[in-house]
C-alpha cells in the first residue's frame, strides 16, 4: 500500500508554483524574468538540456518554529517552470542574475543568428 | 483575469478547481465572505501567521525597492503599499513574447488583532519577501497565575 503510494509519487511532478514571466527579445537574444519570491542563489536551478531550459528553485522557509499560519495564499513553495529554446539561440553563454526574488536570464542569440545589414550595390 | 501570481501545477485536476474557483468568484459575486476579502491573486502574495508573542505577514513581493516601501500601521489596519516598475525596456524593435509579471502601484491591507502592538513592528526585505513582524502586547500573552 505505501509502496504504491511512494511509486505514484515519484512519477507525478512535486508540487510546485508555475511562476510568471516577462519574455522579450530584441537584435542580441532573449531575456526571461521571472518572479521566484524567497528563492536564495542557492536553492535556484536553472538547466540547459538539448533545447529545454528548466527552472527550478525552493523557498527557504525560515519561520518562528511555533508559528500558526492564520491565512495563506502562498501554500508551495517550490517553483518550477520549463521552456523550449530555439536553435538560434546560444544556450552556452546563458546568463543568469537573481536580485530580491526576481531572476534575470539573458540568451544570446548565436553569431550566424543575429541580423546583418546586406549592403545593396548599385550597378 | 487569470493572474498568474501563483498557480499551483500539480495536476490537470488542480488545475480545473482553479477555474472552478475563478468561475465561482464570477458567477457568485453575492456570496459572503470577508468585508476586505480580494479575489484569489492580488500582488503581492501574502501569508499571516500567529505565533505567541507575535504576528508575522510574510508578502511575496519580488523586485521591488525596499527604500519605496511603504508598511504603515493605522487603526488596527497594517498597509503595504509600494509599485513595481515594469520590466520592459521601452524601445522599438522588441518582440514581446509574455508579459505575466505584475506592473503598477499595489496596496494591501491586512487588519491586525485587538492585541497587537503598533508601535512595535519590525519589517525586513530579503530574496523577495517583505516580512513585517508585529509584536503582540505584553499584557495579551498568557501567563501563569501562581495558586498561593
Amino acid at each position: 500500500m505505501s509502496s504504491e503510494l511512494q511509486t505514484s509519487g515519484s512519477n507525478a511532478p512535486a508540487p510546485h508554483v508555475v511562476p510568471p514571466v516577462d519574455v522579450f527579445e530584441d537584435e542580441s537574444g532573449i531575456t526571461l524574468l521571472a518572479d521566484l519570491p524567497g528563492v536564495s542563489r542557492e536553492r535556484l536551478g536553472v538547466r540547459v538540456e538539448g533545447d529545454s531550459l528548466l527552472i527550478e528553485g525552493t523557498v527557504d522557509v525560515a519561520g518562528p518554529r511555533e508559528m500558526d499560519i492564520v491565512y495563506g495564499e502562498a501554500q508551495v513553495p517550490a517553483y518550477r517552470r520549463e521552456f523550449t529554446l530555439s536553435r538560434e539561440l546560444d544556450a552556452s553563454r546563458i546568463e543568469a542574475q537573481l536580485k530580491d526574488g526576481v531572476l534575470r536570464l539573458t540568451i544570446p542569440k548565436a553569431e550566424e543568428a543575429r541580423p546583418r545589414r546586406i549592403q545593396v550595390r548599385v550597378g | 483575469m487569470l493572474h498568474a501570481s501563483f498557480r499551483p501545477a500539480t495536476d490537470v485536476f488542480g488545475e480545473l478547481n482553479r477555474l472552478q474557483s475563478v468561475l465561482d468568484q464570477v458567477f457568485r459575486p453575492m456570496e459572503r465572505s470577508s468585508i476586505r476579502a480580494l479575489a484569489g491573486s492580488a500582488f503581492p502574495v501574502i501569508n499571516v501567521g500567529a505565533t505567541p508573542d507575535a504576528i508575522e505577514i510574510m508578502a511575496l513581493a519580488p523586485g521591488l525597492d525596499p527604500a519605496r516601501l511603504q508598511v504603515t500601521a493605522d487603526r488596527g489596519l497594517l498597509i503595504l503599499a509600494g509599485e513595481r516598475a515594469a520590466a520592459l525596456p521601452e524601445r522599438q524593435g522588441l518582440s514581446v513574447y509574455a508579459q505575466e509579471r505584475f506592473a503598477g502601484s499595489f496596496r494591501r491591507v491586512v487588519s491586525l488583532p485587538e492585541d497587537a502592538d503598533p508601535a512595535r513592528i519590525d519589517a525586513s526585505y530579503r530574496d523577495g519577501i517583505l516580512r513585517v513582524t508585529v509584536a503582540r502586547r505584553e499584557s495579551a500573552k498568557p501567563r501563569r497565575i501562581q495558586v498561593q
